[in-house]
């Protein structure tokens, strides 16, 4: 067995996933309406596919199998219930409620008429992960595309029925209506016996969303009934026949390999299946209490490795810098010399930021089970069909023989992109020919799953004695390079992405480095604000010209109330801005600092954001505040320690995360952009708290901090 | 070693044969199928297993099964009532209360177990009593909300 956690595989990093594999698409479209019943369907294929697939001006489907590049697809039954398949994942950014409006909406059906299966490989078609906030911006638009042709269909098949051109139908409320002779049909009765196929190539969405009647409003969470009584089934929930509980015997630290163990103790238990696999050793057994105590009672030597400490992760990753011959990383015009030499005041500043961890409150889990050489898995990941196909690798098996369901997951925020559970409990599941659950601990979720990795940020810049930016230089070691280029005015700069080897295990983690780059960059320019005395929204302002970014700034600030006067001791305020994945945000904070004590309390925050045209706005709020409140622990205290390969804070009690007491009085104000095709809004609003906050501290205290977290012990007088 | 045993769950007697030191979550989970009662943490942190001991919230992660059984226990299931739901759970469904939903069942139990001792608990007090419960999605101005507007319908409605 290859490919285990325990090694220190680095997870396909930040936007850099590569192109889909080959994809084997099985179903056959008599196997399709076999499956879902007679009605009409319709698939939205990629363009290039479709010129191999079909005949140039043919839309028909020629071949019994369906186009391979399939991503979305439509069905709407002979009862009227119409369901879309995606392969993307449901992990609490509220995206079944977003795409079922959307469908809804162009469908012109009742949105409780609307399902969605998600993230079932042998189900949905290939989806190449849940990340990037790419659902809103390309999923929804193909629902948006296949619901129109679906619509159009069932109109075709009216127009038959009636003998009439099918211009003069009109699609509204789940049936087709003939306003001459007002006869009309329901799209149930219009579905009922037929076995209509169309595929089509994704293209932009076709009603305005100005025109949006289901879509665009605040519609609640899909399912939510099922979220407060307990009876959703998340993965770490399901129970199978006669299904036994696993658990892997984790190394003391990263990279010991084992040297010997005795696992006789263990053998002897009853109802006890061991597994010895290449470095992996894992048990089995009837009760989950019962395998963590065959675990124990496995006694393992093993030989570990010296490695970097937190404490000293930042000069290491200066030191360790590859040398930068790629192009890629660097992007300069101007010439930053020439920028200083006419500056009027010049700021150099190092910025260092932690590894964070996800945390997720749903440790990754997984349930697998083998029948006739086939394997299925519930699991709680972002990327279903590369878990399937890490799987059918690890297994030696056809990817077909492989299915991937995941039911929607107690949250990941990028953190859920590997199949280390999956694999797992298939492993233990093979060996004990019984189903297996393995369920992480909290302190192997917190050890053996991977981090937002930390970084060193160096910006060098230049400012004109009006307030103008005259040069920017910024160096990103480590962290990447989301986010990475500055939005400001500026003829002279140089920016550079250093890779370094990895340290700790580390992969996407919710706005990826954006987060860190954003920090030094808002944290850097609210510095240069003060040089050159101007109040920093003014000093943005100056030098900016994007006007997306300057109607957050100025909507922010409105609501707000900036500039403040300050009216206590510790009182202070901070801004900071940014714009990524095509969204847009700016965000105010208020904290309150008790010299004494050293405590830090963020008071307030007012956040700006603007995604284009808006899907769902009570989603979307719940997204804003929530990337607000979960980034204040990654700005305020959240950092992993380590030392030796051993992660010291592994628990909840020592890994500090934002709970009640550090929620400040939030508000989210959502600029509804309906000439901009909507982007998505999982991460962007996680980027300019930490700035914004930090920013803050200086004008309550005039100390600036330049690391992150900002004060996981507090901010003492000196 | 296992220890056979008797536990009223939701109203229901059980009879289980575990070792007395099993924490009562996995006997919940496991044995009974309640999963609506979480793990998040095993150490008692984060409040997604929060069920109702004796009328008192208590994580069901850190309560041997041996001292569960001389009290009734009540799990996130045995809160509706003929099909309606706790004012408690129909408060934070109506407020949204809740993004990837893995600490609402946590966070309902505790509301529902600070509502029977605080009938009308200030802004404060609720945060006071849910700061052992994590929501890593932040949806925490929401179950705020949410609890404030469960007290006032169990108010309203003499509950």
């Amino acid at each position: 067995m290859n490919n285990l956690p325990q090694k220190f595989v680095a997870e396909p990093e930040r936007y850099e996933f590569s192109a889909a594999p080959i994809h084997q698409f099985e179903l056959a479209r008599r196997d399709f309406f076999k499956i879902l019943g007679a009605g009409i369907a319709v698939f939205v294929v990629t363009k290039n596919a479709l010129a191999q697939e079909t005949a140039p001006g043919s839309r028909s489907f020629h071949n019994e199998e369906l186009p391979k590049e399939i991503t979305s697809w439509l069905h709407v039954g002979e009862d009227g219930m119409v369901t879309g398949f995606t392969g993307k994942a449901e992990v609490g950014q509220n995206i079944r409620t977003s795409v079922s409006q959307t469908v809804a909406d162009e469908l012109r059906v009742p949105f409780a008429s609307v399902r969605l299966v998600m993230a079932d490989t042998s189900l949905t078609p290939f989806d190449a992960g849940t990340f990037g906030s790419r659902t809103t911006p390309t999923m929804t638009p193909q629902f948006r595309r296949v619901a129109e042709a679906a619509r159009n269909l069932l109109i075709g098949v009216a127009a038959k029925e009636w003998n009439v051109a099918p211009e003069g139908l009109v699609a509204a409320d789940a049936r087709v209506t003939d306003p001459a002779s007002k006869r009309s049909l329901t799209y149930a009765e219009l579905a009922r016996g037929k076995t209509l196929a169309q595929n089509l190539p994704a293209e932009d969405p076709v009603t305005p969303a100005a025109e949006w009647k289901i879509a665009g409003k605040p519609l609640p969470k899909v399912d939510g009934r099922a979220f407060v009584t307990g009876s959703h089934k998340y993965a770490s929930d399901i129970r199978l026949e006669g299904m036994l509980y696993g658990k892997a015997l984790r190394p003391p630290s990263f990279g010991a390999t084992l040297a010997s163990y005795d696992d006789s103790a263990a053998k002897a238990m009853s109802g006890v299946t061991i597994v010895h696999d290449g470095d992996f050793v894992g048990v089995a057994a009837p009760s989950a209490h019962e395998a963590q105590k065959a675990l124990e009672a496995i006694h393992a030597q093993w030989k570990e490795v010296p490695q970097v400490s937190s404490k000293e992760i930042f000069s290491y990753l200066k030191k360790n810098a590859e040398p930068s011959s790629n192009e890629r990383f660097r992007r300069a015009k101007g010439s930053v010399d020439e920028g200083l030499a006419a500056a009027a005041h010049r700021l150099e500043a190092t910025y260092n930021v932690a590894y964070i961890a996800h945390a997720p409150l749903e440790p990754r889990a997984a349930v697998a089970q083998w029948a006739d050489g086939k394997l299925t898995l519930w699991t709680g990941t972002q990327r279903p069909f590369a878990n399937r196909d890490e799987l059918a690798s690890i297994f030696h098996i056809p990817e077909k023989d492989v299915r991937v369901i995941v039911p929607d997951t107690g949250s990941a925020y990028g953190g859920k992109h590997t199949s280390d559970a999956a694999i797992e409990a298939a492993r233990l599941a093979k060996a004990a020919g019984k189903p297996v659950k393995v369920v992480w601990t909290r302190e192997e979720e917190f050890t053996w799953a991977y981090f937002r990795p930390a970084g060193v940020i160096e910006v060098k810049s230049g400012v004109s004695s009006d307030g103008k930016l005259t040069a920017w230089e910024f160096h990103n070691y480590h962290s990447g390079m989301s986010g990475i280029e500055t939005p400001y005015d500026v003829t002279n700069q140089l920016t550079q992405y250093h890779q370094v080897p990895l340290v700790l295990r580390s992969g996407s983690y919710r706005g990826l480095a954006a987060t860190a780059n954003h920090f030094a960059r808002e944290t850097h320019v609210d510095a240069l604000a003060r040089v050159a005395q101007i109040d920093p929204l003014d000093f943005r302002m100056k030098n900016l010209s994007d006007t997306r970014l300057r109607a957050v700034l100025e909507a922010a600030a409105k609501s707000f109330g900036w500039p403040q006067k300050k009216t206590h001791t510790g009182q202070g305020f901070g801004i900071a801005c940014g714009f990524e994945k095509g969204s847009y945000v700016a965000t105010c904070a208020e904290v309150a600092v008790d010299r004494a004590s050293g405590g830090v309390r963020v008071v307030k925050v007012a956040e700006a954001f603007e995604c284009g045209a808006i899907v769902n706005p009570d989603g979307l709020r719940n997204q804003v505040v929530g990337a607000i409140i979960q980034g204040l622990g990654g700005a305020l205290f959240e950092a992993v320690e380590f030392e030796n390969g051993r992660i010291l804070n592994p628990r909840f009690a020592t890994y500090r995360v934002p709970r009640f007491r550090d929620v400040p009085e939030v508000e989210a104000i959502l600029l509804d952009r309906k000439d901009i095709p909507s982007a998505g809004a999982g991460e962007t609003p996680i980027m300019a708290i930490a700035p914004a906050v930090g920013n803050a501290l200086f004008d309550a205290t005039g100390i600036r901090l330049n690391n992150l977290p900002l004060v996981p012990n507090g901010l003492r007088a000196a | 070693m296992a220890k056979p045993m008797e536990i009223e769950v939701n109203g229901k007697r059980y009879a289980i044969n575990y070792p007395p030191d099993t924490p009562l979550l996995y006997v919940l989970r496991d044995e009974i199928g309640l999963t609506g009662t979480k793990y998040g943490c095993g150490e008692g942190q984060c409040g997604a297993c929060t069920v109702l001991i004796g009328g008192a919230p208590r994580r069901a992660c850190q309560i041997p099964v041996s001292a569960a059984a001389t009290k009734p226990v009540i799990t996130v299931e045995g809160l509706e009532k003929e099909g309606n739901l706790h004012p408690v759970q129909q408060a934070f469904l109506d407020a949204g209360a809740f993004q990837c939903a893995f600490c609402t069942t946590g966070m309902v139990m505790s509301s529902v177990g600070l509502l029977q001792t605080n009938a009308n608990p200030s802004q404060s007090d609720i945060v006071q009593f849910l700061q052992g419960n994590i929501c890593r999605c932040g949806t925490h101005p929401r179950v705020i909300e949410a609890v404030q507007q469960a007290a006032k319908i169990m108010q309203e409605h003499g509950r």
